[in-house]
């Protein structure tokens, strides 16, 4: 079977599949507080108005570059910050005001792997017990029992099955990570973010991590939501792809569409802007002026607008919804 | 050591020959760059690749003279620069010639701007250091210069502080005080791994027009293939403190030669192919203190490795023309090479 025909047969296969996580017009907001009694003088609008859906056994992968809210929207959907506004459903189920014990009971089927493997591993843990943590969150366990369970993950995960008596700063990044995703997958989760899972490592180590994940998707029957800044990481990665622009969605699109046939400017020069390890392709380069604006002072109508090379003068009024353009390729944007 | 300039046009701008630059782990010295020999021409602009912990910033702090007082040392070859060996002067006279004929760019613009001081001060530092003009001329030129990387509002800008510029504009003031002297060469060391892509293009595209308009020459240091192959003209790629690969750049990504370089480009998705499964290479980089004194330094982990490859050196010799790779598969004086390749080689 050839590259194209198990790429199809996964596209095939994803539509018929249910809905696992439903997003509707998510905003969230950081306060800004000033003053002697730090009244909020502004908000900084991370994420506003997004929506999107994931069904069960898919990636989607969320680009942008940093500031555009796309951390801010995994970290919301796994409840690990609070919604404004909009509505999350997991499974159906409305999870976006849920607290206390019925969070964490519903946190169980969703998990996070990080950016810093240095990080986000605690020091002064075993790599076991820093994987057998969320287990024993939930349930009472049999100590043996679990040990083994452990070590069998951690070999899957393609760690020796000492690394469980070891701790985080004897591994490499690349082994670090592979611990973070053992951790990840201890409870068996439905849906796992994954912010930034390879930004921190070598393109070698960075391949092994993403042909790990790969694997582990189809044999767990994981869904992803796959955070990067890295176009070409997250097009390899991802079945569809959202691109963040100033906490906005500016376009959502099946992986092959998104590159072939992009639709909004924003995403036309961020795939111009890729540098490409192929001196065979002289591209057409599209060059953006300026910086991201800030997302406490957003610009009014479309927020690309100021570095938009095709901006109109309705866009400065109008914020463009996120309309189907093409079946199942959506982008906002006043040109369509 | 004579402090004459033989400037000559056919010489190339700068000449590393043999360098070692070692670090001093517990008394003893380990070696960071071991026998790097390469060449900078004029108005040439060289990448060199590697992942991390590969020599290659050492490298260029070598070149600069600025490897950590007492820790790290240059500990054997020569550094000539037009004509001059740099490796031996004395800090005195290193300081005519850093910021003046070579100059540094660096990774982090967060933190290689002094926070207390404003962007003018620090570019009219860098004029004064080197040239006799007034504090007036001085700001005029460095309005000028900031105008010229592509600041806008410039003449304001120069009164603010670091902070108050976001990562690329700081990027731009650092390349602003890099070329202030019209350096001959610039040191580039990742200069856009902190940026977003759409800022990085900028950038790019900012060195690849100083660089014509100055007719200066470029060694960039980088872990993206991608960026390489956008603006250099020769590529080295390095590994564990050595050369493994040396070409220019459309020979390099179209026929790439070491094992290692081969894997790296199969190991990064690309945006034009679809693969499901990427290249990986297995194990880790060996590091400083266990590094193999002979054989390759790749072997442990490279597929293609014969048993030979653990006694024996490869050294870096020309297997096309302007194409140079450290291995034994092409190595000449090893004449199994080709021929094991061919007939499918015993694995180790």
């Amino acid at each position: 079977m050839t590259t194209r025909d198990f790429i199809q047969e996964r596209i095939d296969s994803l539509e018929n599949r249910e809905v696992l996580l439903d997003v509707q017009n998510l905003k969230t907001y950081y306060p800004v507080t000033g003053g002697f009694f730090k009244r909020v003088v502004g908000n900084v609008k991370a994420v506003d108005d997004v929506s999107f859906s994931i069904r069960k056994g898919e990636t989607l992968g969320l680009v942008g570059e940093s500031g555009c809210g796309k951390s801010t929207t995994g970290r919301t959907i796994l409840r690990l910050l609070k919604p404004t506004d909009g509505k999350i459903l997991f499974e159906g189920k409305d999870i976006t005001k849920v607290t206390g014990s019925k969070l964490q009971k519903a946190r169980r089927d969703f998990q996070m792997v990080f950016q810093d493997p240095y990080a986000s591993l605690n020091p002064m843990q075993m790599v076991g017990d820093i994987i057998a943590e969320p287990i024993l969150n939930y349930e009472k366990r049999n100590k043996k029992e679990l040990e083994q369970e452990i070590k069998a993950l951690l070999t899957r995960v393609g760690l020796p099955e000492e690394a469980y008596y070891k701790y985080a700063h004897e591994f490499s990044g690349g082994q670090r990570q592979r611990i973070g995703i053992a951790r990840a997958l201890a409870l068996n989760p439905k849906l796992i973010v994954a912010d930034e899972p390879v930004s921190a490592l070598d393109v070698s180590v960075q391949s092994q991590v993403l042909n790990l994940l790969k694997e582990l998707q189809i044999e767990f029957d994981l869904t992803y939501l796959f955070i990067a800044h890295d176009l070409s990481v997250v097009k390899h990665m991802s079945d569809r792809i959202g691109v963040m622009y100033l906490g906005n969605l500016v376009e959502l699109a099946s992986n092959r569409d998104l590159y072939r046939e992009p639709l909004h400017p924003y995403t036309q020069a961020l795939i111009s802007a890729i540098p490409e390890p192929n001196t065979a392709i002289k591209k057409e380069r599209i060059v953006l002026e300026g910086d991201v604006p800030s997302p406490q002072n957003p610009p009014t109508g479309c927020p690309f607008h100021t570095r938009c090379p095709m901006a109109m003068e309705a866009c400065s009024k109008e914020k463009p919804p996120l309309k189907e353009v093409r079946p199942g390729h959506f982008a906002a944007c006043l040109l369509y | 050591m004579t402090g004459n300039y033989t400037t000559k046009k056919t010489t190339p701008l700068l000449q590393v020959r043999n360098l070692q630059t070692g670090f001093k782990i517990d008394r003893k010295f380990y070696n960071a760059v071991e026998n790097v020999s390469f060449n900078v021409d004029r108005k040439q602009i060289v990448g060199i690749v590697g992942e991390s912990g590969c020599g290659k910033s050492v490298m260029s702090l070598s070149i600069m003279q600025l490897l950590p007082n007492g820790i790290g040392k240059i500990r054997g070859g020569e550094i000539d620069f037009e004509g001059l060996n740099i490796s031996e002067l004395s800090d005195k006279k290193m300081n005519k010639i850093r910021g003046k004929e070579i100059s540094m760019i660096f990774q982090e613009p967060m933190t290689s701007l002094n926070p207390v001081f404003t962007i003018g001060y620090q570019i009219e530092e860098v004029i004064l250091n080197h040239e006799s003009i007034s504090k007036k001329e001085a700001r005029l030129r460095s309005i000028a210069l900031l105008k010229s990387v592509g600041i806008p509002r410039a003449d304001k800008i120069v009164n603010e502080y670091p902070h108050q510029l976001s990562g690329g504009m700081r990027q731009r003031v650092m390349i602003a005080m890099a070329i202030a002297c019209q350096p001959k060469l610039l040191i580039a060391d990742e200069p856009t791994t902190a940026l977003d892509v759409t800022v990085q293009a900028q950038i790019l595209e900012l060195l690849k027009d100083i660089q014509e308009t100055n007719d200066m020459s470029i060694i960039l240091i980088t872990h993206d293939l991608g960026v390489v192959a956008e603006i250099c003209d020769e590529v080295i790629v390095m590994y564990a403190g050595k050369i493994v690969e040396k070409a220019t750049v459309d020979e390099l990504f179209n026929n790439p030669k070491h094992p290692y370089t081969d894997l790296l480009m199969k190991a990064i998705p690309k945006m034009d192919e679809d693969v499901e499964k990427l290249a990986t290479i297995d194990g880790l980089v060996p590091s400083i203190i266990n590094m193999p004194q002979i054989g390759c330094r790749f072997a442990n982990r490279c597929p293609k490795a014969m048993p030979e490859c653990l006694t024996v050196t490869p050294q870096l010799g020309e297997v096309e023309p302007q194409h140079e790779a450290a291995c034994l598969l092409y190595d000449e004086s090893w004449p199994a090479g080709e021929e094991r390749q061919r007939e499918g080689v015993p694995v180790l």
